[in-house]
């Protein structure tokens, strides 16, 4: 299956789900998901060429409902548990520089 | 302790409607069970006391007027705190959510209101429902009430430990692997896993979406059935949950103590031999209650079981990942003190308000997504899904329902596998392959090991066939009667 997880591939993992981990849980992770990915080799005892992959039990595809308006939540419902708000925004730190670096 | 509390919830509701006991008996009495064990078994996040009071206090007026009175009209209830509920917080167990107040309800919450149920509290849970014992909850410790050094099972380890405690007289939990049922296997009590689209999942916070669904924690499969008839049915808020068209919802306990003729059971000869040696046992002496009621014991094979766990843990971490992506810092919930920059907002919140568990299911079902795995894992686990299904599938043609173990073993010692999480994953062998196949499933007091500690029977059906499952496992509960053994509770 694929190459074994090393530290390199568990920070790189670690980036892309947003997650600051210590080099402390980069050394834990590395050895855990080795042994848990490990484990999951076994799925390639099967062969699985003519199955379809199964992704929900439902016997149901598309469900529609009409397009009409409901009421939502409002503002202040929805801006009640945000960490930080400016009036009606949620408030986060500045995204782009002044101009200098664009 | 109070012997109000040693009602089951049916006989509790049938005792308020005659106006034998008030509801707000039952209430007190339960919080006075919560002031006395509570400190040592560790099961709520929260309770509402006041509010609970008022809600039962209301339902003794509507009684003594006269009025109609919904199907668990006073009746003192707990739900795992992975329910959204405008009423306190919803933390899911977890830092990230310690102050979260949702700005709705979940439909089964609004369900439960609408029967007149009196909610009592919000149970512990791995965060975010993820694990078998109750310790990755970022929050509090919950522990056995039949062992207070051995865990509850999880993740709905606090709804199960608070009804085996009576802490409450019923509650509800949610199952993604084996989160209600093994939990009251350790617990000593019942638990239902219900067809998945059977119960709206609306304000449930998600974990695995097409493994995740809610169901009842009781002391009784009639409980379990009356529990049932409150919360289940299509809801519009929840695209997944199935429309009457393909399933009817039905009255389960109308004919729930009428025993099913001609009873074909399944067993495959492995499982019953697998697990601890008392598991065993108790699963072979189960398995003779059913012979001796009549039913023919069949024997089937599922050649893909021994690949369920791998399946799952690539589908569900998968999920996960995508699911707590949009704990971000930014909408609600933790955010870090000081971050230098956006991204900081999202990786260091995130880092400080996830537990460990969280933290390595994100990685693992990161790194199955991830550009140049995503065929080897994901693609090949749905793979994988689909023949396990096929098992079922093939598996009931030749009978109604299939008998096999809860857990391989009796509840663990706390720390016992806390520090190994693929350990901690093989102990949901038997439960996980009902999620990913979408069957219910059930898990009812079938006896108990030799220090003393509870042991579950799981009954497996085919899909929407809960009526049918919930009369078998009624049949098994008035031949014997484990499920009316009690914890002796810690001093």
């Amino acid at each position: 299956m694929a190459k074994r997880i090393d530290e390199a591939l568990v920070r790189k993992v670690a980036k892309l789900a947003r997650l600051e981990l210590a080099d402390s849980e980069i050394e834990e992770f590395t050895v855990q998901l080795s042994a848990i990915l490990d484990y999951m080799e076994k799925m390639n005892e099967l062969d699985t060429a003519d199955v379809e992959p199964l992704a929900h039990c439902l016997p149901i595809s598309n469900i529609l409902r009409d397009d009409s308006i409901k009421a939502s939540l409002g503002t202040e419902k929805t801006l009640a548990n945000a960490p930080q708000r400016d009036g009606e925004f949620f408030k986060v730190p500045k995204i782009l520089d002044d101009g200098s670096a664009a | 302790m109070n012997e109000l509390l040693d009602m089951d919830c049916k006989q509790l509701r049938e005792a308020i409607a005659a106006k034998r006991v008030r509801s707000v008996e039952a209430t007190e009495a339960v919080f006075e069970a919560i002031d006395k064990y509570e400190p040592i078994i560790g099961s709520y996040i929260s309770t509402f006391k006041e509010q609970a009071l008022a809600k039962a206090k209301e339902v003794d007026g509507k009684i003594a007027a006269g009025e109609v009175v919904g199907e668990l009209a006073g009746v003192p209830v707990a739900i795992k705190d992975n329910l959204c509920t405008t009423f306190g917080t919803t933390t899911c167990a977890s830092k990230i959510l310690e102050n979260f107040h949702s700005p709705y309800n979940a439909t089964v919450i609004e369900k439960l209101l609408a029967a007149d149920a009196v909610i009592v509290g919000k149970t512990n849970m791995d965060e975010f429902a993820m694990g078998s014992s109750t310790e990755n909850s970022g929050l509090k410790q919950t522990v056995n009430p039949w062992d207070t050094s051995r865990v509850p099972g999880g993740s709905s380890g606090g709804s199960a430990a608070a009804v085996a405690g009576r802490l409450c007289f019923a509650a509800l939990g949610s199952d993604t692997g084996g989160s209600i049922r093994q939990p009251a296997s350790l617990c000593g009590v019942v638990g239902l896993k219900p067809t998945y689209g059977r119960i709206s999942r609306y304000g449930l916070v998600a974990y695995g979406s097409s493994l995740d669904q809610i169901g009842p924690v009781t002391r009784t499969v009639s409980d379990c059935a009356l529990m049932m008839n409150v919360i289940a049915g299509h809801d519009e808020k929840d695209s997944t949950s199935v429309s009457e068209s393909i399933a009817l919802v039905c009255n389960y306990l109308e004919k729930l103590d009428e025993p099913i003729s001609e009873l074909k059971i399944g067993v495959v000869p492995e499982f019953v031999a697998g697990g601890e040696a008392d598991v065993q046992k108790a699963t072979a002496e189960a398995i003779e209650v059913y012979k001796k009621l009549g039913a023919e014991i069949v024997e089937i094979e599922m050649p893909h079981f021994d690949y369920a766990i791998s399946a799952y843990y690539v589908i569900a971490t998968a999920e996960a990942s995508s699911n707590l992506a949009r704990y971000d810092g930014v909408h609600y919930g933790h955010r870090t003190e000081r971050p230098a920059d956006y991204i900081e907002v999202y990786s260091k919140s995130r880092a400080e308000g996830f537990g460990k568990e969280a933290k390595r299911r994100i990685m693992l079902g990161t790194y199955a997504l991830s550009s140049g795995y995503y065929d080897a894992y994901y693609l090949k686990a749905l793979k994988v899904r689909n023949l396990i299904r096929g098992d079922f599938t093939r598996a009931f043609e030749k009978c109604e329902a299939i008998l096999m173990p809860v857990s391989p073993t009796t509840a663990f010692r706390l720390g016992e596998k806390i520090d190994d999480p693929l350990q901690m994953y093989l102990s949901d062998v038997y439960t996980i392959a009902a999620n990913l196949a979408g069957i219910p499933g059930i898990s009812i007091p079938c006896g108990f090991d030799e220090s003393g500690l509870p042991i579950g029977l799981q009954i497996l059906a085919p899909a929407f066939a809960e009526e049918k499952l919930l009369r078998i496992a009624r049949m098994f509960e008035m031949q014997t009667d484990w499920h009316q053994k009690k914890p002796a509770m810690p001093k």
